[in-house]
């Protein structure tokens, strides 16, 4: 059996780690990029959204490279999402891909319904095999998430345009390469050591939440590099959602205290939606509320073309910008997304920003 | 004379000013790009060089517009800035007090809103550019009518005809069956700027709070008809600027004032770039299957600039990195 799954952001390196660990043979697909998107819009339904088709393209290619078991996350409600591994799944069989498909539901009663598909694939390891091998792709996931954290930090400050990233890929392949939990500890003050050495001056700058689509957040590919083109913009961002907070929210059922919860959010959300809407919608606009009253900049709403949860956050927003005082700005992405206009309306956002601030 | 040069690189025109450094704007040109930016700054630079008094210094330049990284590079920018924080500027500038500005040109359409002379949110077409300039341009052609004349037809009209304007190739199709069912042709201009007015404030103006003083500028300003559409459909005077069609390039010229404030040697290469041999060209990197396209500027054969990869790897190589957003 050789598993692969979509990606996500960095997702792949905690998965991985918690399945080699295990002993489950993993080919990861190659990196998003314009042939994964090109592979995956010719096959899915115009109107399914990026994500979609984003998945789609790394099943093919995936398969290119020797998988023929595909893991995926599942869910419920009014996202579409819910049925994306079915449907991906019945477009692969269709074009004669041979894949067997897992799906992750998040548990609704007890975390045992997640053991037991992960158990499904590791076969022979043992229960506490397996809870261990799930806590070492998890603290993977927390390095990860703490990296990217420090880097958005980082990179509006940076001397030399670059250092952070530069820094940043060489940190996460110290996170990589660490193959058991004890050679973490050693890989976490590598990495501390490497982004120490990014030099930065303390300058003005503006700070911008990114709310959204949890796909189109965490995906670079998918947001074309958002965080990145804002750092260089002089602003440093935090995102709503980080893999390590997700998957405390969803797989673990909150198990995992002191960070920061959809709960939170959600809580947040009233007056301007009191309600679930599927998907992050509800998340979007708790987590707008929040940002303003933390007292950021500004918000960039992200979401893939169509997707409906969004769409409903995106008409709430003018109503609580105004009332609260927070400038919002809203980027759909699909295959047909063009760059110049993405440019553009980053940097007028920003302009506004900085002239509403006095910090140009 | 001292001033400041602002240049506007957009997809129909290409437009320049010298603004002296009082704030007035002394030479003004508005060219047609023809999808040869590089010709047409050179060719306006060349203009410009002409009209200008021979003792002329230029303090500061600004580029704007979608060749804004191309004109920053060709001409020696001290600032590069989008169109809209442009438009904003220079209508705040001009317009004091002004609070929502209509800014539709060639290919794309925004409003933004200012409050207090600070712009507090803004909006640009997101799907497709049905009723914007290149659409109107290509019906007067189609028409065989001057495009200058457009808007004074429409005002003839009396009883405009409701025509489809959701997408410019329906409209076009909803104009020609009118025309084919005996309307007149200011009814179907008039009706025609009405349907463009109507797409503008439904997709773009979406949510927005349009308050007066409203400004209305960009190269569909001079129709008279739109501009009347829109003062119809708001139930608002609408004030159309001196200059209303080099908006863009004003407010370069003022942002690069603002920006040589504090002192400092503009970049400025000179108007004898009007005689440099410029190339853009182009190639695809098979380095990872992004497969970006990475455009490359070379002058008299040396290259200059380089962008369009995701990775850095060309953009990053030449140490020219203020514009690689």
């Amino acid at each position: 059996m050789k598993v692969t799954f979509p990606h996500m952001g960095h997702m792949w390196i905690c998965l991985s780690a918690m399945l080699e660990y295990l002993g489950v043979e993993v080919v990861v697909p190659p990196p998003s990029s314009k042939r994964t998107l090109t592979l995956g819009a010719r096959h899915a339904p115009e109107f399914a959204c990026l994500p979609l088709k984003l998945n789609l393209g790394n099943f093919m290619e995936a398969s290119e490279l020797g998988a023929d078991t595909i893991l995926m996350a599942g869910g419920c409600g009014p996202c579409r999402f819910g049925y994306y591994a079915q449907v991906e799944h019945a477009i692969l069989e269709d074009l004669g891909y041979k894949y067997r498909l897992v799906v992750m539901e998040p548990p609704q009663k007890h975390v045992g319904e997640l053991l037991s598909k992960i158990k499904y694939i590791t076969g022979h390891s043992s229960w506490w095999e397996v809870v261990r091998g799930i806590r070492f792709g998890y603290q993977k996931a927390r390095m990860v998430d703490e990296l990217e954290r420090q880097a958005n930090y980082l990179r509006p400050r940076e001397i030399h345009r670059g250092s952070t990233d530069k820094a940043f890929k060489r940190a996460l392949q110290e996170i990589i390469a660490a193959k058991h939990p004890r050679d973490l500890p050693q890989a976490g003050e590598r990495v501390r050591k490497i982004m120490a050495q990014v030099v930065i001056k303390p300058r003005p700058v503006l700070r911008v939440g990114i709310v959204g689509e949890i796909f189109t957040l965490l995906e670079p590919f998918a947001n074309y590099d958002l965080e990145r083109r804002l750092g260089y913009l002089g602003v440093e961002t935090d995102r709503s959602i980080y893999l390590s907070e997700w998957i405390n929210d969803h797989l673990f059922l909150g198990l995992v205290r002191g960070l920061r919860s959809r709960k939170e959010a959600c809580q947040a959300a009233p007056p301007y939606l009191n309600h679930f809407v599927g998907g992050h919608g509800q998340e979007t606009v708790g987590s707008t509320v929040m940002y303003a009253k933390q007292g950021y900049d500004g918000v960039i709403q992200l979401l893939p073309f169509t997707c409906m949860p969004e769409i409903v956050a995106h008409s709430v927003l003018p109503r609580l910008s105004t009332e609260l005082g927070i400038p919002t700005l809203t980027i759909t992405v699909d295959e047909q997304s063009g760059e110049a206009g993405l440019v553009t309306r980053l940097e007028a956002f920003i302009d506004l920003l900085a002239r509403k601030k006095g910090v140009v | 004379m001292k001033g400041y040069l602002g240049i506007d690189v957009g997809s129909v025109s290409t437009n320049l000013v010298f603004m002296d450094e009082n704030g007035k704007i002394r030479e003004a040109i508005y060219l047609r790009t023809r999808g040869q930016p590089i010709f047409a700054l050179q060719e306006g630079l060349r203009q410009l060089a002409e009209r200008l008094p021979a003792n002329t210094i230029v303090r500061g330049v600004g580029t704007t517009g979608s060749g804004r990284f191309l004109a920053g590079i060709i001409a020696g920018a001290d600032v590069v800035k989008n169109e809209i924080t442009s438009h904003a500027v220079a209508a705040s500038t001009l317009v004091p007090g002004v609070q929502t500005i209509l800014e539709i040109g060639g290919q794309d359409s925004k409003i933004i809103i200012l409050r207090n002379g600070v712009v507090t949110d803004f909006a640009m077409n997101t799907v497709c550019a049905a009723g914007t300039g290149s659409f109107l341009d290509q019906q007067a052609a189609r028409l065989n009518i001057p495009i200058e004349d457009f808007g004074e037809l429409a005002l003839k009209s009396t009883v405009p005809v409701r025509i489809a304007g959701r997408c410019a190739v329906f409209a076009e199709s909803d104009m020609i069956h009118k025309q084919q069912m005996g309307y007149s042709l200011p009814d179907i201009l008039a009706g025609l700027c009405e349907a463009l007015v109507r797409n503008y404030l439904n997709n773009v103006g979406k949510g927005k709070e349009i308050l007066p003083p409203v400004v209305f500028q960009g190269g569909v300003a001079a129709n008279a008809g739109m501009r009347r559409a829109f003062e119809q459909a708001l139930g608002l005077e609408v004030h159309v600027p001196p200059h209303y069609n080099v908006m863009g390039a004003v407010g370069a010229a003022l942002l690069a004032r603002e920006k040589m404030a504090g002192g400092g040697t503009s970049r400025f290469r000179g108007f004898g770039v009007a005689k440099t041999r410029f190339k853009a060209g182009g190639f695809e990197c098979e380095n990872c299957p992004n497969l970006c396209e990475v455009v490359e500027i070379t002058r008299e054969g040396e290259v200059i600039a380089r962008w369009g990869d995701r990775c850095g790897r060309w953009s990053g190589s030449l140490g020219y990195q203020e514009n690689a957003v």
